[in-house]
């Protein structure tokens, strides 16, 4: 069985294997003869280590702070662009249908997506609007389809398109700026508020943003930065 | 061992090392420091914004309710207390720890992160990296109340009979949140993790 995803992590392969647990830190006489691009540094604690793929299903863990360093998925460049393509359907035909519906004494409503992301107009308040629906459809969308540009060279084993490494930078600067899923959770409290006012309906839009979450979530949970970093620089080499 | 210690310079986006004194990561193109000491300035000026506009942020209406009868505007803890009234003490408790107590506790505890890594401190590295984690994963949410406004305003567009509104605090509730999220990301982790003699000789 491979190790992690084939096209995904091919070079670590051939480097070493190792489980999750023996990440011991290189020593200073190995630095001479171990090559640089053989080892790797927590980003969070600068704890040096000889990279090593971790066996399937295991994570290499930072011995001294417990950051995640490598955390391969079986196949996971595939799951990852088939789960992609699934967000960009989603997330276009969320935008236009009805979100939420609510009807009290006789009036009702509907919001979109796009209603609820443009429902600071006055004044200084556009900036709000504008960082909302950055936060809870471009974010997330715009670092989608920047991992598909990137992933999907990988994974056919091409050499990876133009500035496929300043885009998978930014997906990474991105990320803490994608907040869907708190959007998802800010429905719920809204509805509760509400509850009592109106009475409030779903509608389509609701359950297909509500698996967009989830599938943004799971996506997420797939990718392993390093790898991809790996074999970017791989390629690179080779061209 | 750390990379600094073996000579090597770690990029923070990669984890690829490279010689002491690269300036730029080879393999992801991030800008290379081995030490961010200047970081704890970035991170005191975003904090500062954070809290400056945290305060209007409470002082201000978060939201203006219309009804046939009356017209009311509740500021972040107002609202929280109307829902106890009205028996939603779920709603209410999650509405105070995100717009209260997390934006609280990171006002603290990035200070605190922030002056420890300057004088040191008797809490050990992993602790306070803990404790970071912790800030820089639950920051996110505080952007909950912004969003509830925005789905209430644009849902609750009754005619006359009810309309809801989004007051000036959402604004600056907004702002707080995004200038305390850059305050965390300024951080450079590995200060917590030097000794206070490895720190002397930096730089």
């Amino acid at each position: 069985m491979p190790v992690g995803p084939p096209n995904l992590c091919r070079m670590n392969g051939a480097m070493s294997v190792a489980s999750a647990d023996d990440t011991t830190p290189g020593r200073a006489d190995t630095l001479g003869g171990v090559p640089l691009d053989a080892l790797m540094a927590c980003p969070q604690c600068d704890a040096l280590y000889e990279a090593r793929m971790p066996k399937e299903g295991e994570r290499a863990v930072c011995a001294r702070c417990h950051t995640v360093l490598i955390a391969p998925k079986r196949k996971a460049g595939l799951k990852i662009i088939a789960l992609t393509l699934a967000v960009i359907i989603l997330v276009f035909s969320a935008l236009f249908f009805p979100f939420l519906t609510i009807d009290a004494g006789g009036f009702g409503n509907k919001a979109s997506i796009l209603d609820s992301a443009s429902s600071f107009q006055s004044g200084p308040m556009v900036f709000l609007s504008v960082a909302v629906a950055g936060m809870i459809i471009i974010i997330p969308l715009v670092r989608t389809l920047l991992i598909l540009y990137v992933l999907v060279p990988v994974v056919l084993d091409r050499t990876p398109y133009a500035h496929a490494r300043r885009a998978f930078r930014l997906t990474q600067e991105l990320k803490p700026w994608a907040m869907a899923e708190i959007f998802a959770i800010g429905c719920a409290v809204a509805l509760v508020k509400v509850a009592d006012l109106a009475h409030i309906g779903f509608g389509p839009a609701f359950w297909m943003f509500a698996v967009l979450v989830i599938i943004v979530l799971v996506n997420d949970n797939y990718l392993c930065t390093w790898s991809v970093w790996k074999s970017l620089e791989l390629d690179q080499q080779e061209a | 061992m750390t990379a600094r210690e073996a000579g090597l310079v770690a990029c923070r986006r990669c984890a690829r090392v490279w010689p002491m004194g690269t300036e730029r990561c080879g393999r992801c193109g991030s800008h290379l420091v081995s030490r961010d000491t200047a970081s704890l300035g970035r991170v005191w000026a975003l904090w500062f914004a954070g809290v400056i506009c945290y305060i209007p942020a409470n002082t201000n209406p978060m939201l203006i309710t219309q009804t046939l009868l009356s017209s009311s505007s509740s500021t972040i803890v107002g609202g929280a207390v109307e829902l106890l009234n009205h028996g939603a003490v779920g709603v209410a408790i999650i509405i105070l720890i995100a717009s209260v107590l997390i934006p609280v506790g990171k006002f603290l505890a990035i200070a605190y992160l922030a002056i420890s890594v300057r004088r040191g401190s008797n809490v050990s590295a992993r602790r306070r990296h803990h404790l970071y984690e912790v800030v820089e994963f639950i920051g996110r949410w505080s952007m909950i109340d912004v969003f509830v406004v925005a789905i209430l305003s644009s849902l609750v567009q009754l005619s006359v009979v009810a309309s809801i509104h989004p007051g000036s605090a959402a604004l600056t509730f907004a702002l707080s949140v995004i200038f305390t999220m850059l305050s965390a990301q300024a951080f450079d982790t590995r200060l917590f993790w030097d000794t206070k003699d490895q720190r002397n000789d930096t730089t």
